[in-house]
């Protein structure tokens, strides 16, 4: 239920983002739409994704704010010392205490739970005939993460292709 | 490059070509597996481009066949991947599992890894070559 709200809004954000004329309202729905999806990964019990995902959009959307704003943005710090200390103050009791919750729930140092790997290790030979696990692992049990990195090089190949190409193309002309 | 080099290159690159596909024909029985054994796979051609210049390593594979085969590995990886659609789901590993330790064991998976050799080692050789043909351009233009 809430994934399909998420998925409503961000299709309501990217038509947004094509439809508006002005280029800063277009690049804050774009951002919009990634920390929705941000929250789906969360939802979908992916919270590794979900991290990746949210410092990727911070990184773009800083890049591209500064890249459609044409002139730089005053910092306006004179006569508001007060406010902005409380609340600097607040924001890192808050992110203490936040800090303080999530790392209690951590396994101690050096006590990793291998929930996954043991039944990896227990199996992974007769199940799969490999006698290197590793491989058995990347190739057989998580094959399909092997697929998308195969993808990525792929796709990395053909853009540094197509970037590097037209030199070489002049050349025999 | 100097006649030492030359000489030298000459006898190693069929060594370490020759060691790249042993790394990835053992993949499922020693360390190794299509990714590493695809980088010492593209060494090797690199290895002959840096002694004997671009035409004799063009001469063995040239841009267009790179491509190609690049594109032929990625294809085959997915091929072994849509292979399990017939036992039920996506990479499953319908075929003999095999004594362990034997060559000819694990199923799919030696398969994969000479897709993946394939792949990374004309990919990386690729790349290598369309820099080098921007820096030639780069200097006479």
């Amino acid at each position: 239920m809430e994934l399909h709200i998420l998925l409503i809004f961000m299709i309501l954000g990217a038509i947004i983002a094509i439809e508006v004329k002005d280029l800063l309202s277009s690049v804050v729905a774009v951002g919009a739409v990634g920390f929705a999806l941000c929250l789906a990964f969360l939802i979908l019990k992916a919270p590794d994704l979900a991290i990746t995902q949210l410092v990727v959009e911070i990184l773009c959307l800083i890049i591209l704010i500064r890249a459609t704003i044409k002139r730089d943005l005053p910092l306006v710090i004179e006569g508001r010392w007060v406010f902005n200390t409380i609340s600097t103050l607040v924001f890192m009791a808050v992110f203490m205490f936040c800090a303080w919750l999530a790392l209690k729930e951590l396994p101690r140092f050096g006590e990793p739970l291998m929930l996954v790997v043991k039944k990896y290790l227990a199996e992974a030979r007769v199940s799969t005939g490999a006698a290197n696990i590793v491989t058995a692992v990347i190739l057989d049990f998580r094959a399909y993460d092997t697929l998308g990195e195969a993808t990525v090089l792929f796709a990395s190949v053909i853009g540094i292709m197509a970037v590097l190409r037209r030199p070489g193309r002049k050349k025999n002309k | 490059m100097s006649l030492i080099v030359k000489t030298i290159t000459r006898l190693t690159v069929g060594l370490i070509l020759l060691f790249g596909i042993y790394i990835i024909l053992h993949g499922h029985l020693s360390p190794g597996g299509g990714f590493a054994g695809g980088v010492i796979v593209a060494l090797s051609f690199v290895h002959l481009m840096l002694a004997f210049g671009k035409d004799t390593a063009v001469a063995k594979i040239s841009s267009n066949l790179a491509s190609n085969l690049e594109s032929i590995g990625a294809l085959m990886f997915l091929g072994v991947a849509l292979l399990g659609f017939l036992g039920g789901s996506f990479f499953l590993n319908i075929l003999g599992k095999g004594q362990s330790f034997k060559l000819f064991s694990a199923g799919s998976i030696p398969l994969s890894n000479i897709a993946i050799g394939i792949k990374v080692g004309v990919g990386l050789f690729a790349i290598f070559l369309a820099l080098v043909i921007l820096e030639k351009s780069k200097k006479e233009g």
